[in-house]
Formats: structure tokens, C-alpha cells, sequence
């Protein structure tokens, strides 16, 4: 059996995206196409993001790379479609306070939902870059930027 | 299979003693999360053995002082052991004269000063600089800066499938307008070994002389420069269990001599007035500054250290334990091995599908099992082999068979997770 830090980031929702992620696809009639890439451990990703005025119609990401920046890219589909831009932002900030393990004691698990599963990330400070990889790019295109995102 | 494993086994226990070697580097007295240290990062960088952790302590206690100007004991002393190291290194890799010997910061930049003083004297524009598809960055970006400052070409020579250099098509990319050929020994992402001494032979048959990468291939087999008969051959202390930033470019003396200094400074000159700089004789006219002095010294200790080891036995018995590891780690279902050189040099590098080497790294490292994982600074071989990364363990003289066992233990530990 694995260490329990393993199973804290190897989370079975983290392991089920990495298998079988969701809006894993290319989208012809995106507004804003981003690539975020991590050369060093080959983390290479596409978000597609469609919107409708303020509001986030429609997301959806291409790539390979390891099983943590995967499921992190396929649970934020998941969670940020149908939320306007500042929600978007709010929920970054929010996950990014959560890997690094400055997550505010306050913070229900309710309002993390299924983000919940990445906190386990915070116990290994190198990971970090891949679980945000997908966030950040996600923020570029919602920035509507156009050169490559890297987190590392 | 097996009981081929255990009488080469026995013959190797009798021979070379693991445990002895091993008592010699503290930091295997180190736990890494609660578990025995598997340090398989040597391609990265080795451990250091007692002596040369000792020598730093003692050039810093006892012996510190600048070196080749001071009147005084100290200095006189720190002049001779640094000088010492020189001698020592000449002797470990056979060439013919100390002045041959530049010591740089590693091999790193033992390749930038080739190309900022031979490359910046010799390659104009419109002439070429050969690589091959194996090498480590440091061997590409150099040669990939000179040709774009002065308007050369760079070539490079393919592999095939197992990692192998293709020494034909080498060959034939020799031409008239080759001013450099830059090849590594033993490749850092797949342990392939290249015929160097077949390659040099082609090479200076079109006149053209070679720059040879040696980090990955000095920690394993024992060199011969004059038998080679490269042009420069460079490598760094820190891969060969000696402390980090020091390293040596050898170059053959006539060479030395044409080439113009690398940077200006202090120790490089003989004399200074604002009209003109007489510069100092080779090797000084190279290591302009106060060079690494402690690091230095410290490497002597490595380099008496790898010279009392019996070679033969230490690369039949390095031998002996990457073939285990090979044959064990290609046994796990999933597993792919990429680097299939028919000769290869300490290095297993492998993927296992619908896994991220990244993610077999996070859980080996649970387990204390130091692997490297990524592109190993070399991109090229990444995508000539289609993949983003791979895992990396790489081995050295303290590496054990119980070790693999505990890697592969490690790699079915992944599979459970990932099931």
C-alpha cells in the first residue's frame, strides 16, 4: 500500500480525470485558444475557451503530461463552466491558495468542491507547477493572452 | 537467467567489495523520509566519498590562501596542492604534458571556451560545426550561439532506434566546410557509448579536429586522451565523485597554444599596461581570476580516491549491475527501456505507459529512491524518441543489486497506485 502523502495527492478523483479526463477535446469555434507548457517535466497542454459576454460558455483542453496537471486541467472544465470572469478569478485564487497551503481555515468544502481533492498537492512543494499549469493558462486566455504559459 | 545472475554475483562479491566502497560516503547514513537513501542520480550528480569532504574541510582550516602570487607559507602551499590536482588529472586521463590541462568551472564551460576561442578563431561564415542527436544542451546551445554570431551552419548527425550513433551518416556529413566536430562519450539521457576512437579517426581523416563531451563517460571507463587522440576532451569533477564547480577542458598543447584567451583578468596575463596585455602561457592564459581553489584541491582527493579503485573491476562490476537493471525493470508489464545501445555506460532511462515519469518520481521519491525524471537537458533526444520525458536511474560505484530491487519494488508501487 502506498504512504498516506501518496494517497493525500493521489486522490481516486485525481487518479479517475487522469484516465478519463473530461472536455478533453479540440474546439474549432473557441474564442480564446492558450497553450500552457512546462518544458522540464514536458507538461504541454491546450484551453480552448468559448464565452458568452462575461460568462464562461464553454471550456475544454488538449495536452499530455503527468497525472496531476491532467486532473487539474480536467476538474477546472468542470468547475469554472457557466461562471462569470470574476468567479473565474476568485476560483483561482482560491485553488492557488490551496496548493501551496495557504488555504484560509475559513474556506468551506463546500465552496472548494471537488477542488477539495488537490490539497493534498501542498505536501509536495515540486508539484505545485503542474497542478496550477492549466489555472494559469485558463487566466491567460480569460486575459486574452497569447504567448505560451509556464509555471515553471 | 537467474543462476547466471547468482554465480556472477558470487564472482563479483569476491571481487569488488560494495560494502568497503560504500562505507567511504557518508550520506548513505542519511535517511530520506524514514526510508534507507537509493541514490540513483548519479548522472545528475555523485556522491562524495569521505576524503574529499575531509579535503575541503582541511583547505579551509589549514591551507586557505590565494594561489600563484603570494610570497608567503600558505600560499606556497595552496599553489602546490591546486598544481597537484593538475598533475593528478593528467595522469587519470593520459595526456602528455600538465599545460593541457585548463581547469573550467565544469564541462559546461569547458565546451563554451572551445567555441568562444578556437570555434570564434576558426568557424566563419558559411562553414559548419558538426553535433550528433544525442547530446546534452551544453553541447548544442554553444555551437548554436557561435553559428548564428558569425553565419555557420550546425549539422548534427542521427541516431537510430536503440540510441546509437549512426557513424556512416556521420561520415558523410564531413565535408570541406567542417571547421569542428562536438560529440559526447557517453550520452546523459540514454548511457549510450560512442566508438569514439573510431569516430575521432573519421573525423580527423576529413581534417576535421574533435571536442569531446566526457561527464557522463569518465565516472565509468577509464580514458586514454593520447589514445583517443581527441583534439579537447571536457568534464566535470562533480559527476565524477569530486565537489561541483571545477572541471577540466583538456586540449592538445599546439591547439592550446593558437588559441586566443577566453576571458580577461587576473592570473591570465604576464603583463599589464594600458597600451598592451602580454598574456600568460597556456594553461594560465585560460583561467583568468581566482580560480576554484578549495574545489580544486578537494578534486585531487576525488581523483586519488577513483585511482586506488582496481578499474577493471569497477566497470565489469558497473556492468554487471546495469544489465540487472535492465533485465529487471524491462520485466515490469508497461515498461518500455529507451536507450538500447548495444554499449552503454550507467544509465537506464525508461517509460511505462499511462504513466507520467513525473508522477514515478513523486512516488519513488517516497520510497527514498532518488531518480531523475524529464527531458535530461537534452529535448532533442526527447523528441526524437516521441516522448516528453522519461525516468532516469543512473548508477554508480556504490549502487547495488538489493538497490534495483528496491527501484523495481518502487515501479510496482506506481502501478498499484495507478493501477
Amino acid at each position: 500500500m502506498a504512504t498516506d502523502e501518496l494517497r493525500s495527492l493521489y486522490q481516486e478523483i485525481i487518479l479517475d480525470h487522469n484516465k478519463n479526463p473530461r472536455n478533453f477535446r479540440k474546439m474549432p469555434d473557441a474564442d480564446y485558444v492558450l497553450e500552457g507548457y512546462n518544458p522540464l517535466c514536458g507538461d504541454h497542454y491546450t484551453i480552448y475557451l468559448k464565452m458568452n459576454g462575461d460568462v464562461v460558455a464553454d471550456v475544454s483542453f488538449e495536452g499530455a503530461g503527468c497525472a496531476i496537471s491532467k486532473a487539474s486541467a480536467s476538474v477546472m472544465s468542470t468547475v469554472v463552466k457557466g461562471k462569470t470572469k470574476q468567479h473565474v478569478h476568485e476560483l483561482f485564487d482560491l485553488f492557488h491558495n490551496l496548493v501551496t497551503g495557504k488555504h484560509a481555515r475559513d474556506v468551506s468544502l463546500e465552496e472548494l468542491g471537488k477542488l477539495a481533492a488537490f490539497a493534498g498537492v501542498s505536501e509536495f512543494p515540486v508539484r505545485v507547477k503542474c497542478a496550477s499549469l492549466a489555472w494559469h493558462t485558463l487566466r491567460g486566455a480569460l486575459d486574452q493572452r497569447k504567448e505560451t504559459v509556464t509555471t515553471e | 537467467m537467474a543462476v547466471t545472475a547468482a554465480i556472477g554475483t558470487s564472482r563479483l562479491a569476491r571481487a569488488f567489495d560494495v560494502d568497503a566502497v560504500r562505507s567511504e560516503f557518508p550520506i548513505f547514513a542519511t535517511r530520506v523520509r524514514g526510508k534507507r537513501l537509493v541514490y540513483l542520480d548519479n548522472a545528475a550528480t555523485t556522491q562524495k566519498p569521505r576524503a574529499v569532504i575531509d579535503a575541503l574541510r582541511r583547505y579551509y582550516e589549514e591551507e586557505n590562501a590565494n594561489i600563484h602570487r603570494g610570497v608567503h607559507y600558505l600560499s606556497e602551499r595552496a599553489t602546490d596542492l591546486y598544481e597537484k590536482t593538475r598533475e593528478q588529472v593528467r595522469r587519470f586521463i593520459g595526456a602528455g604534458d600538465t599545460r593541457e590541462i585548463v581547469f573550467v568551472r565544469g564541462a559546461t564551460e569547458g565546451i563554451n571556451l572551445v567555441a568562444a576561442t578556437f570555434g570564434g578563431a576558426n568557424v566563419r561564415a558559411g562553414d559548419e560545426v558538426l553535433i550528433t542527436a544525442m547530446e546534452h544542451h551544453s553541447n548544442i546551445v554553444p555551437w548554436q550561439m557561435l553559428c548564428e554570431q558569425v553565419g555557420a551552419k550546425l549539422r548534427v548527425a542521427p541516431i537510430n532506434d536503440a540510441g546509437e550513433l549512426l557513424v556512416d551518416e556521420l561520415s558523410n556529413l564531413l565535408n570541406a566546410r567542417t571547421k569542428l566536430l562536438a560529440i559526447t562519450h557517453v550520452s546523459n539521457a540514454l548511457g549510450s557509448v560512442n566508438p569514439m576512437k573510431d569516430v575521432v579517426s573519421i573525423a580527423h581523416s576529413a581534417g576535421v579536429p574533435v571536442v569531446v563531451d566526457g561527464a557522463q563517460a569518465v565516472p565509468h571507463l577509464r580514458i586514454n586522451v593520447r589514445e583517443l587522440d581527441c583534439d579537447f576532451y571536457t568534464f566535470s569533477s562533480h559527476k565524477m565523485y569530486g565537489p561541483t564547480g571545477i572541471g577540466v577542458l583538456y586540449g592538445k598543447l599546439d591547439l592550446l597554444n593558437t588559441m586566443p584567451p577566453y576571458q580577461g583578468g587576473g592570473d591570465m596575463i604576464k603583463s599589464v599596461t594600458f597600451e598592451k596585455t602580454i598574456f600568460n602561457d597556456v594553461p594560465y592564459k585560460f583561467e583568468a581570476g581566482t580560480p576554484n581553489i578549495a574545489d580544486g584541491i578537494a578534486f585531487g582527493a576525488a581523483l586519488e580516491y577513483l585511482s586506488s579503485l582496481d578499474w577493471p573491476m569497477v566497470t565489469f562490476y558497473e556492468q554487471e549491475l546495469l544489465q540487472y537493471a535492465t533485465e529487471q525493470v524491462k520485466e515490469i508489464e508497461g515498461v518500455r527501456i529507451v536507450g538500447t545501445a548495444r554499449d552503454k555506460a550507467g544509465v537506464l532511462s525508461f517509460v511505462m505507459e499511462g504513466v507520467h515519469p513525473h508522477d514515478i518520481g513523486t512516488i519513488l521519491d517516497q520510497e527514498g529512491i532518488a531518480v531523475r525524471t524529464g527531458h535530461h537537458c537534452a529535448q532533442p533526444v526527447m523528441q526524437r524518441f516521441g516522448i516528453p520525458a522519461t525516468v532516469r536511474a543512473s548508477f554508480g560505484i556504490y549502487n547495488t543489486k538489493e538497490e534495483v530491487d528496491v527501484l523495481v519494488r518502487g515501479l510496482h508501487r506506481v502501478k498499484e497506485v495507478f493501477n
